[in-house]
């Protein structure tokens, strides 16, 4: 694995200048990313999201490297049609056999664990070579901070309000890695920004591998969770520290936990400098906050199991 | 002329032949009723390693069309097919492959969308897609289809074009009857297509381009769009020279549309697909009668034939336009639209009538032919109003 003296070396394919909020998560998991997809070219896809909108406002591109966008639900299936053209202009001689290109697929949690889970299970079911990254900032942040699977519960969001009969999102999280695990895959990995030596090893297996990879990056959106701007990373180490966001790979369906956490903090701790959870610590919440918690318990207790039993 | 083989085969036979014959980089497909032996006999070819086709065998046609964007942008010759619903979910994706002027050809068995559901013909699914921005072949029969395909690939790849090309053989008709096809060799349809020079290959890595830019917030989008209509324009003569170079290879005729009787016609019926057939039968048989009659069958839907039609229609005393799709709350079917549109700058005001017709698969006999010319032949000789729409043969 490469040294953070090596990885500073390393060209940047995301340019600075895009149009991303201060504090973004998005660019920070990006350039994390590729800085693991190592020197060989790279082709981006992006779903529809702030991440491919504020980056390829024509004429600009902070793309540095090839990069498509087609839709929002199918960043999946784009990429693995430009996978399939790379595998046959090779075959038809029009690409030398000896050259070695990546392929990676962006998308938010909107536009993975929602719209585009479908594409997103086809492609990897298909087996194409390719890394699927999925920047998780628990919100349609694009079109206003409207709930998705990936809201927490009790969260506010635009589509899940707080009022007298409401108290934010009612349902818990879909665990998407999970779903990706199921694929029986090479391999899947949780990660989060704050933690970047764990995140960009995590890129460079994910890329190694011949075959589909999918990594689910915690990508806080400051804008959306009601959060100060400079607090994208520190938010994200909480996450990871209670528990909220455990970091894990799945390496040929071996269960590995790469980031040990042991004494988890209260989920209090994450959930109290954001301004989207802040109905929940009024007193008639007591027993929400308390359920939460019981939440992230047992999630936390059933992923132990996997890794005990690998 | 090049070396044909006569054979015996269904209309999606030689049009999974045809695009093996136009050698794709790749094919990526879902199956849908009736596209699927398409779909099926190209896994035959890819089993058995007669083609170099990277073929994705996509969970969706939404899927299908984003994979064969990818590809294409990546700088792939790219052929799929579908059919109805697939069409339909591919929707989104139509208008993103125009927009991103990416030459994927794609054969489309028409088929009724639901609901109710139905898997039989008609022309709703590609109707529906009309402005989607795409070059639209209709095919009469497997040999039109055959032949459509592979022009269709050669116009959409022309650097003046850039468009993406749908191919359309009626469902179970065309697709599953077995027809009397002739069917040009290999080395021929390769020579005629030639190799595919993509302009701006998202896998030149040394030249990295960005595809799919966001045009909004004051961006160029409208300019886009005038780009797209100009490049619908700039298909028209390529069209026609495509035709006439197949034609030479061939030796089949080529034009956008195809006339029968219409030097002296009085009543005219203008027709997409396999009923032409129908229409041209009874129109022969009036002829033999008497009856000046003549039919217009329309092969390239878009961009549609305007000039061609107020041409062939010019001294005609009253129209029929068959559809085979509605257009609820139009004043007829899409074709009527187009058509009436054709002749509104003709100096002689020619009554047209929009027939609906063989929706959903609804047989398209004979008798109906003949209704529908009898009705002409009334309003022609002023004994008769053009009356509103007619839903021919519906019980």
């Amino acid at each position: 694995m490469a040294t953070l003296k090596e990885l500073t070396h390393r060209e940047d394919r995301l340019a600075g200048g895009h149009r991303l909020c201060a504090g973004c998560g998005a660019s920070i998991a990006v350039r994390q990313v590729l800085l693991g997809a190592g020197v060989e070219p790279v082709v981006v896809g992006c779903a529809t999201g702030c991440l491919e909108v504020s980056t390829t406002i024509y004429p600009y591109s902070s793309w540095k490297t090839p990069f498509i966008h087609n839709a929002f639900e199918n960043a999946a299936a784009t990429v693995s049609g430009v996978e399939s053209a790379f595998k046959a202009l090779q075959r038809a001689g029009k690409i030398p056999a000896d050259k070695k290109m990546k392929f990676v697929a962006f998308g938010g949690d909107g536009g993975t664990y929602d719209i585009g889970l479908q594409s997103l299970s086809g492609a990897m079911e298909r087996g194409h070579d390719m890394v699927y990254v999925c920047y998780d900032n628990g919100a349609y942040m694009n079109t206003g901070i409207q709930r998705s699977s990936a809201t927490p519960k009790g969260a506010w969001a635009t589509t899940a309000q707080v009022g007298a009969a409401q108290q934010g999102k009612l349902q818990g999280r879909k665990d998407l890695t999970q779903i990706m695990a199921a694929h029986n895959i090479p391999y899947v990995a949780q990660a989060s920004i704050s933690h970047w030596k764990d995140l960009t090893t995590k890129a460079e297996k994910a890329f190694a591998v011949e075959g589909p990879a999918f990594l689910n990056v915690f990508a806080p959106c400051p804008r959306g969770w009601r959060l100060a701007y400079n607090k994208s990373v520190e938010i994200s180490k909480i996450a990871v520290q209670t528990g909220f966001w455990p970091l894990y790979e799945v390496e040929d369906g071996v269960w590995r936990q790469t980031v040990k956490v042991h004494n988890r903090k209260p989920i209090e701790e994450f959930l109290k400098p954001q301004g989207r959870f802040k109905h929940l610590f009024k007193p008639e919440n007591a027993d929400l906050l308390a359920e939460i918690q019981s939440d992230v318990d047992r999630a936390w207790e059933q992923l132990q199991k996997r890794f005990e039993t690998a | 002329m090049a070396e044909q083989k006569t054979v015996a085969a269904t209309g999606n036979t030689v049009v999974a032949e045809a695009m093996r014959q136009c050698k794709p980089d790749v094919v990526a497909a879902y199956p849908i009723t009736p596209q699927t032996t398409i779909v099926e006999e190209y896994a035959g070819f890819v089993a058995k390693g007669r083609v170099h086709t990277e073929y994705v065998t996509v969970e969706s046609e939404h899927s299908a069309m984003s994979a064969c964007i990818g590809a294409s942008a990546a700088g792939a010759r790219v052929m799929t097919a579908t059919a109805s619903q697939g069409l339909a979910l591919m929707w989104e994706e139509l208008h993103i492959a125009s927009g991103m002027r990416l030459p994927i050809v794609m054969a489309n068995a028409n088929r009724a969308l639901s609901a109710p559901i139905n898997i039989h013909c008609d022309h709703g699914d590609a109707m529906g897609a009309r402005d989607a921005g795409w070059i639209m072949y209709f095919a009469e029969s497997a040999q039109e289809a055959y032949d459509n395909t592979i022009m269709a690939l050669k116009v959409a790849e022309d650097p003046s074009v850039l468009l993406p090309a749908m191919s359309c053989l009626d469902g179970f008709i065309t697709t599953h009857s077995i027809d009397r096809v002739d069917v040009l060799d290999d080395e021929s349809v390769a020579g005629f297509v030639g190799e595919y020079e993509p302009a701006n290959a998202l896998l030149d890595t040394d030249d990295p381009v960005s595809h799919g830019a966001f045009a909004g917030l004051g961006g160029p989008f409208f300019e886009f769009k005038r780009a797209q209509r100009e490049a619908m324009e700039a298909a028209r003569p390529v069209i026609t020279s495509v035709g006439e170079a197949y034609s030479q290879l061939s030796g089949r005729p080529f034009d956008v549309i195809e006339t029968f009787g219409m030097e002296d016609a009085e009543v005219a019926a203008v027709v997409i697909g396999s009923a032409s057939g129908n229409a041209r039968h009874i129109a022969r048989q009036l002829r033999a009668q008497g009856v000046k009659a003549g039919v217009v069958k329309v092969r390239v839907f878009r961009p549609f034939p305007y000039a061609e039609l107020a041409e062939a229609l010019r001294g005609v005393k009253a129209v029929a336009v068959l559809d085979r799709a509605e257009s609820f709350g139009a004043e007829g079917g899409p074709l009527f639209l187009e058509v009436r549109s054709a002749l509104y700058d003709a100096s002689d005001r020619i009554p047209v009538v929009s027939y609906i017709y063989g929706l959903g698969g609804s047989d398209v006999r004979l008798e109906l032919m003949e209704r529908m010319f009898a009705d002409l032949s009334d309003i022609a000789a002023g004994s008769a109003q053009p009356g509103k729409l007619v839903y021919l043969g519906a019980r």
